[in-house]
């Protein structure tokens, strides 16, 4: 199923990881599901929490961040559709880190940041049986 | 009768039921009970007989680890949460030069 994105928002989410640059950053992505695509509608920053020094190439929320995000999700008739992160200085393609912690029926959004510069965001999820993620078709609307 | 609330991706496999209704009373009880009753569920959240790492359980507000773990006794009408911690990490490329797009 395709993910759409609007411009705007994609580059919302590219000034946040550059911001992060050397580290990795992330945060949530709220949205619908339709038929043909899923649609992200909001992207929520999230602190990363992992141990400081390991942060240039880990990501981690809290429990809790995915408590508050689900909750306000369901509240406000949302999808919690999936999260993003960067990979600094690095291909956008899922890590073997990535995938032993991945969800089915998720997407995720990553960012290459070369040099403090986002480059490139691709889509993934998870394959049913874990074994690999697939690609997905991203499409950047141009509101 | 304990409840446990499903996390979002996970829906896909109750039913699209955010809450759903088990029997145990333990939490490692109720869980056995919840891939019983929902197997598609058991790959995404155990790893052999051992939870995934990234997979957490919360007794109302409390995370089982503070707890006594699987063996948390459950009173009906508990309630427990199932909370996915999400990690990431760019590839090793210095040892993985194939991947690199330049």
């Amino acid at each position: 199923m395709p993910v759409r994105i609007t411009k705007q928002l994609q580059t919302r989410i590219f000034r946040h990881l550059e911001s992060t640059w050397p580290n990795e950053g992330g945060g949530f992505l709220l949205g619908e599901i339709a038929q043909d695509a899923a649609t992200v509608c909001e992207s929520i920053a999230v602190e990363n929490v992992f141990e400081a020094a390991e942060q240039y190439h880990r990501y981690a929320m809290t429990p809790q961040d995915w408590m508050r995000l689900e909750d306000e999700a369901d509240t406000r008739g949302l999808a919690l559709l999936g999260y993003y992160h960067s990979h600094p200085d690095s291909p956008a393609i899922p890590s073997d880190y990535d995938r032993e912690h991945a969800l089915p029926n998720f997407v995720y959004l990553i960012t290459r940041v070369q040099a403090g510069a986002a480059q490139e965001m691709l889509a993934w999820r998870l394959r049913t049986d874990r074994s690999r993620f697939d690609s997905e078709t991203l499409e950047v609307v141009v509101d | 009768m304990v409840t446990i609330r499903i996390p979002s991706p996970l829906r896909a496999y109750t039913g699209e039921q955010a809450v759903v209704e088990v029997d145990g009373t333990t939490i490692g009880a109720a869980l056995e009970d919840l891939t019983a009753r929902y197997p598609e569920l058991r790959q995404h959240l155990y790893e052999g007989q051992q939870l995934r790492n990234f997979v957490n359980v919360f007794l109302g507000e409390e995370d089982i680890r503070f707890l006594d773990g699987l063996d948390t006794g459950l009173d009906a009408g508990d309630s427990l949460r199932i909370i996915p911690s999400i990690a990431g990490g760019r590839p090793e490329c210095e040892s993985a030069p194939s991947l690199r797009q330049e």
